[in-house]
């Protein structure tokens, strides 16, 4: 066998197992569907009971963000996603998961150096840059005002 | 006296003996098709430390404490231990070997360190520098997990491709005594091969052309054909690697139906959801130190082509986009000097 690297490369992707895409795509809208339904049937019952209608979406917002830091302590959050993917990740759920599971996973390490610092390894981009893309925004706004 | 056959393939004058070996799984292994191969099986997988790390050492203070009462030795008469681990600094085997006061050497060698540390430990002997030299090696999911990947609980998809890193020692002992049962006759060390492979998520794909040019070369330089051996065995290139390297060789002509990989080894691929098969040092070492050397002490197996596979990425590479350089190490095993 002799191959160069471009021909290896062609000879791995040709044989390469797939993820089901259709299957994937199917779960996640299930699920991410399911997660919405979920946060507006929280809305409701918050206004139910006696909510202004800003302040139950922001109750619903917390209450998810709530039940998926716990789901993910109680060690099952892991497994909903392997099925959900992108549904479960997408959503509030999937942030509040990436801030909660490293904070775990690297207690071991101390609750400065360790939870404190570590706690932000997968969600800090996201941070980032949401805050980067805000302040751009509102420029863009601002500029548009003033036009 | 040892002969050089070829540029990396050395025949051992005196072939050492293989007069012990252990190996030690976490709970999932032990649920799989080797389960009963395993001399001892943790249920929690935490093997009672209180961090994964930890965890890891304390598997290779047993593995190697039972291959040492199966040998009926004692830690002063190891004369040198080879080992390593996948952990950052090798931790798992120094703080495992921290009162063992055995002269150690740490190995990195990812996957490949069980066939690194055998060639080592079995040069020494051979070399008349250790009377007992001892190889061990480990690895373990969570630890594994959280260095090279994700925290455990963050929720994401694996792809097809993706490797489960086996939770999972192996430790050999190996002397200039004439024992039986097991002798490394031959070693082939390993030359780095990048074949461009960037995805971290298809080591198999990345080592593949490392397996083939080791075992190539050893084939080729100890005169031997695939046919001379009862099994030729890699670790760990997974279901896909192992495809790879298969067609590979047809693509020579040549028909490997006597291989197959620890990776494929030691989980069931449909029920056990591991995608691509076992990865991780534990899994060649796991698998080699127990199913593989205990078929040739019960005579099942005579002449054994073991090639440990590893990749040599670490995730700061990774994240800086370059490919993954790969090894194997390979030896010859037969129960016969």
């Amino acid at each position: 066998m002799n191959m160069t690297n471009k021909e290896y490369s062609k000879f791995v992707t040709d044989r390469q197992p797939h993820s089901p895409v259709v299957k994937d795509t199917l779960f996640a809208f299930l699920f991410g569907g399911g997660i919405c339904l979920l946060g507006k049937g929280l809305t409701e019952l918050y206004m139910l009971a006696g909510a202004a209608e800003t302040v139950a979406k922001t109750c619903s917002t917390i209450s998810l963000i709530f039940l998926s830091g716990l789901s993910t302590a109680l060690g099952f959050y892991d497994k909903i996603a392997k099925v959900a993917g992108a549904g479960i990740v997408v959503p509030i759920t999937g942030f509040a998961n990436s801030v909660v599971s490293p904070a775990m996973e690297f207690r071991s390490e101390g609750l400065v150096l360790g939870l404190g610092a570590k706690m932000f390894i997968v969600a800090g981009p996201v941070i980032v840059f949401g805050l980067i893309s805000s302040v751009l925004y509102g420029i863009i706004y601002w500029i548009a005002g003033v036009i | 006296m040892t002969k050089r056959l070829g540029r990396s393939t050395v025949a051992f004058g005196n072939p050492p003996c293989i007069r012990a070996n252990a190996c030690v799984a976490g709970k999932k292994e032990g649920e799989g098709p080797l389960g009963n191969s395993f001399d001892i099986v943790n249920n929690d997988t935490s093997f009672g430390e209180k961090s994964w790390e930890k965890a890891e050492s304390r598997m290779q203070e047993l593995v190697l404490a039972k291959a040492l009462s199966k040998a009926a030795l004692s830690p002063p008469d190891v004369d040198m231990i080879f080992a390593g681990d996948l952990l950052n600094q090798c931790i798992g085997s120094a703080f495992a070997l921290k009162d063992a006061e055995i002269p150690y050497f740490g190995l990195y060698g990812a996957c490949s360190t069980m066939a690194e540390g055998l060639i080592l430990a079995s040069a020494a002997v051979d070399g008349g520098f250790a009377n007992r030299a001892a190889a061990m090696t480990s690895s373990h999911f969570c630890s594994a997990e959280r260095q090279y990947r994700m925290p455990l609980e963050y929720g994401s998809q694996r792809t097809p491709t993706a490797q489960w890193t086996v939770t999972g020692a192996g430790c050999a002992i190996v002397t200039a005594e004439d024992l039986g049962g097991a002798y490394v006759t031959h070693a082939c060390v390993g030359q780095i091969v990048d074949a461009g492979v960037k995805d971290a998520a298809n080591m198999g794909a990345a080592m593949a052309p490392a397996a083939y040019r080791t075992i190539t070369d050893i084939l080729d330089q100890s005169g031997s054909a695939p046919e001379d051996f009862d099994l030729i065995v890699t670790g760990d290139l997974g279901f896909f690697g192992g495809e790879l390297l298969r067609e590979m060789f047809e693509l020579d002509g040549v028909e490997l139906l006597n291989h197959t990989d620890c990776g494929e080894m030691i989980f069931d691929r449909e029920s056990q959801d591991v995608h691509a098969g076992g990865s991780g040092c534990g899994c060649s070492a796991s698998v080699f130190c127990g199913e593989i050397l205990n078929s040739m002490r019960a005579g099942r197996l005579a002449r054994v082509l073991f090639a440990g596979t590893g990749a040599l990425m670490s995730p700061v590479s990774t994240n800086q986009g370059s490919s993954i350089p790969c090894i194997a190490h390979a030896v010859i095993v037969s129960s016969t000097r």
